[in-house]
C-alpha cells in the first residue's frame, strides 16, 4: 500500500512540477518574445535572404520578373571580376595596416602612456582619444577633409606654407594614408580602454618587486606588463580584425572607394555599393549579395571563435530562483 | 612603509624631467588631429570663410566673428530633419532599453529550457557584424512596407522603419549589458516578492528595474548617441530629404554639384554635436566604460 501511495504521490508531484516548469518556461519566453521576434526578423531571416539572393541574378533591371536562380554564377563572376584582385588586396592591406598601426599598436602605446602618468591626466588623454568614436561620422569626416584640403583652405597646407611645402588636396594624393588615419583614430580607442583597465589591474606587487630589483621602466613593460595582458591583447586583435573587415562607413564617406577606379575600395564597400548604391540606379542585388555572403560566413566563423576561444560563455551564472 | 614609490632611477635633474615629460609630449601630439579638427569646426562656424584655421571675414581680412552661418535655424527643413533624428534616437532608447531589459532579466534570473542556448546566441549575435546584412534587410523592410496600415509607418523609407532596424541591430549589445547588471543584483527582495505571490512581470517592473537605474542610464545614453549620430542605416534605407535624419541631410548638402558653403556645413555639424558634447562633458566615466563594451559593426 505504501509503495503505490508513494508512487501515486510521486507521479502527482511529477506532473505538478512538469506543469509548473512548463508555466515558467512560457513565462520566460514571454519576456524573451519581443527580442526574439526582432532578432528573427533582422538577423536570421536576412542571413537566409542573403544566401538565397546570392544564388539569383536579381537586379534593378529584372526586379518585376519572377526570381531566376543562377546557381553559383555570381560567385564565379566575383572571382573573375577584373577588380577582384585589387579589392581583395586593398582589403587585406587596409585591415593589416590599420590593425597593427592603430587598433592594436596605437591602442597599446596609448594604454601604456596613459597608465604611467598622473591618473587624472591619463583619464583626460583617454577621453580625448574617445572623441573620434563618439563624433557623428559625417562631422568627423568633414574635419579630416578640411585638414587635408588644398590651399588656402587646408590646415596641413597652412602649416606647410611657411616652409614652401604646401601641396594639393592631400586626400587625392595619399588616399590610403587618410583612410588608415581616419579609421585608426576611431579604432584605437577600443583597445586603449581595454588595455588600460587590464594594465591597471596588474597587482602592484609585481611592479614594486621589479623596481626593488632595479628593473628599468622599459624592462618592466616588456617583461611584466605586456605578458600579463596577453588575453586582452589577443581578444582585441581578433575582435578588431573582424571589425575592420566588415566596416566601411568611413571609407564610404571619405573616398567612396576612389579616387579613380577602386583605389581604396574594400570588400565590404563593394558588396554594399553593388547591391544598394550603384550610381545610375542599377542595383545588382544578386551579385552584391555574393560578395556579402563571404563576409557573413567570416562573421559567423569569427563569432563562434569568440564564443569558444575567449570563453564568452563563462558569463553564464545559474539563476538562484528556480521553479517555485 | 610611508610611501610606495621607489626612487631607484640613476638619472637626475634635467634628464629625469625630460624622461617624465616625454609621455605628456607624445600624448599631446597624438591628440592634435582631433583638437585641430574640433578647433576648425568651431572657428568655421563663426566665420565668413576660413583659410586653414584662420577665420576670414567678408573683406578678406583675418578675423571677423559672424553668426550668419546659423541662419539655417530659420529653415524649416532643418527642424524637420532634427526632429527625425531625435525621434529615431528616442525610439532606440525606449525600444532597446525596454526590450533588452525584458530579455536580459529572463536570461539572468529565470530557468527555462534553452536558456544556455539563448545566452550563447546573444553573445554570437553581439560579436557578429550586423552591417553585413544591410543588403538583405532592404528586402525585409520592403516586405514590411506591404503590411496594411502598419507598413506605411515602419516600412522602407520611413522613420519608423529606420528606427526598427536600428533597435533590432542594437539588441544583442543591450541584452548583454543589461544581463551583466542583473547578475549583480541581490536576490532577497525578488525572492520575498515571489514567495508572496507576485507575478514575474510585476517583480521585474516594480522591484528589479528601479534597482538597475544606473545601468539603464548608461545604456540609454549610449543608445541615444548611437541613434542621434546614425548615418549608414538611415542613409541606406531612406531616399530624399523628407525622411532624412541630421547626418544624412548634412551628407546630402555636401554631395551637391553646386559649390558647398563649408562654413554653413560646419555650423550644421556643431549643431549636431550639441547633445554629444553635453553627454561628453557630464558623463565621462560612463562613456569610457560603455564604449569598450559596445562596438557594433563599426569600429
Amino acid at each position: 500500500m505504501a509503495q503505490s501511495t508513494g508512487g501515486e504521490v510521486l507521479a502527482e508531484r511529477a506532473s505538478h512540477s512538469r506543469w509548473v516548469q512548463f508555466k515558467s518556461t512560457m513565462e520566460a519566453w514571454g519576456f524573451m518574445a519581443p527580442a526574439g521576434v526582432l532578432v528573427l526578423i533582422f538577423f536570421f531571416i536576412p542571413v537566409i535572404i542573403l544566401f538565397v539572393l546570392s544564388l539569383t541574378d536579381l537586379s534593378s533591371s529584372n526586379f518585376s520578373e519572377p526570381l531566376t536562380f543562377v546557381g553559383l554564377e555570381n560567385y564565379f563572376r566575383m572571382f573573375s571580376d577584373r577588380f577582384f584582385p585589387k579589392i581583395l588586396g586593398n582589403t587585406l592591406f587596409y585591415v593589416i595596416v590599420t590593425l597593427t598601426l592603430f587598433n592594436v599598436g596605437m591602442a597599446l602605446v596609448l594604454a601604456l602612456l596613459t597608465t604611467h602618468i598622473n591618473r587624472k591626466a591619463g583619464f583626460f588623454f583617454r577621453l580625448m582619444w574617445l572623441l573620434p568614436r563618439i563624433t557623428p561620422s559625417v562631422v568627423y569626416i568633414l574635419m579630416w577633409q578640411r585638414i587635408a584640403q588644398q590651399p588656402p583652405f587646408g590646415i596641413i597646407n597652412q602649416f606647410l606654407e611657411p616652409f614652401g611645402l604646401a601641396g594639393p588636396y592631400w586626400l587625392r594624393v595619399y588616399p590610403w594614408l587618410f583612410v588608415i588615419l581616419v579609421n585608426g583614430f576611431v579604432g584605437a580607442s577600443f583597445g586603449m580602454i581595454l588595455f588600460s583597465s587590464a594594465i591597471e589591474a596588474i597587482p602592484k606587487d609585481y611592479i614594486t618587486a621589479a623596481k626593488v630589483d632595479g628593473a628599468s621602466e622599459w624592462q618592466i613593460i616588456r617583461d611584466i606588463t605586456i605578458p600579463m595582458i596577453r588575453w586582452p591583447l589577443l581578444f582585441v586583435t581578433t575582435y578588431q580584425t573582424l571589425s575592420l573587415l566588415t566596416s566601411f562607413e568611413f571609407i564610404l564617406l571619405l573616398t567612396e572607394g576612389g579616387p579613380g577606379l577602386f583605389t581604396t575600395e574594400v570588400w565590404a564597400l563593394t558588396a554594399y555599393k553593388r547591391a544598394l548604391k550603384t550610381y545610375f540606379g542599377h542595383n545588382q542585388w544578386g551579385y552584391g549579395a555574393a560578395w556579402g555572403v563571404i563576409l557573413v560566413i567570416i562573421g559567423i566563423g569569427a563569432a563562434i571563435v569568440y564564443l569558444r576561444v575567449f570563453r564568452f560563455g563563462e558569463l553564464v551564472q545559474e539563476p538562484k530562483i528556480d521553479v517555485l | 612603509m610611508a610611501s610606495t614609490t621607489f626612487e631607484t632611477g640613476t638619472t637626475s635633474g634635467i634628464r629625469r624631467f625630460f624622461g617624465q615629460a616625454i609621455p605628456y609630449i607624445l600624448l599631446t601630439i597624438s591628440i592634435m588631429p582631433v583638437v585641430i579638427g574640433y578647433a576648425w569646426l568651431i572657428i568655421a562656424t563663426f566665420s565668413y570663410r576660413t583659410e586653414g584655421l584662420l577665420p576670414i571675414d567678408a573683406e578678406g581680412n583675418v578675423g571677423g566673428f559672424t553668426l550668419r552661418n546659423w541662419s539655417f535655424l530659420s529653415n524649416p527643413a532643418i527642424w524637420r530633419v532634427t526632429i527625425n533624428s531625435f525621434m529615431i534616437a528616442m525610439a532606440m532608447v525606449i525600444g532597446v532599453g525596454f526590450i533588452s531589459s525584458l530579455a536580459a532579466y529572463a536570461l539572468s534570473r529565470m530557468n527555462f529550457s534553452g536558456r544556455k542556448g539563448f545566452l550563447s546566441l546573444t553573445l554570437l549575435l553581439h560579436a557578429f557584424p550586423s552591417v553585413t546584412l544591410l543588403i538583405a534587410i532592404f528586402f525585409v523592410l520592403n516586405s514590411i512596407s506591404k503590411i496594411p496600415v502598419l507598413g506605411t509607418r515602419i516600412g522602407y523609407n520611413t522613420i519608423g522603419g529606420v528606427a526598427l532596424v536600428m533597435v533590432a541591430l542594437e539588441l544583442p549589445l543591450g541584452i548583454w549589458l543589461m544581463k551583466g547588471f542583473f547578475d549583480n543584483l541581490s536576490w532577497d527582495m525578488e525572492r520575498a516578492a515571489l514567495i508572496d505571490g507576485a507575478s514575474r512581470f510585476r517583480v521585474w517592473w516594480e522591484i528589479i528595474i528601479p534597482q538597475i537605474k544606473p545601468g539603464l542610464a548608461a545604456l540609454a545614453i549610449f543608445t541615444f548617441l548611437s541613434g542621434w549620430s546614425a548615418f549608414l542605416i538611415p542613409f541606406t534605407f531612406t531616399v530624399g530629404t523628407k525622411v532624412a535624419n541630421l547626418p544624412v541631410f548634412m551628407r546630402q548638402m555636401i554631395s551637391d554639384t553646386a559649390p558647398t558653403n563649408w562654413n554653413a556645413i560646419a555650423a550644421l555639424g556643431l549643431f549636431q554635436l550639441i547633445p554629444v558634447m553635453i553627454f561628453f562633458i557630464f558623463t565621462q566615466e560612463m562613456l569610457l566604460s560603455i564604449y569598450s563594451g559596445g562596438s557594433k559593426g563599426g569600429m
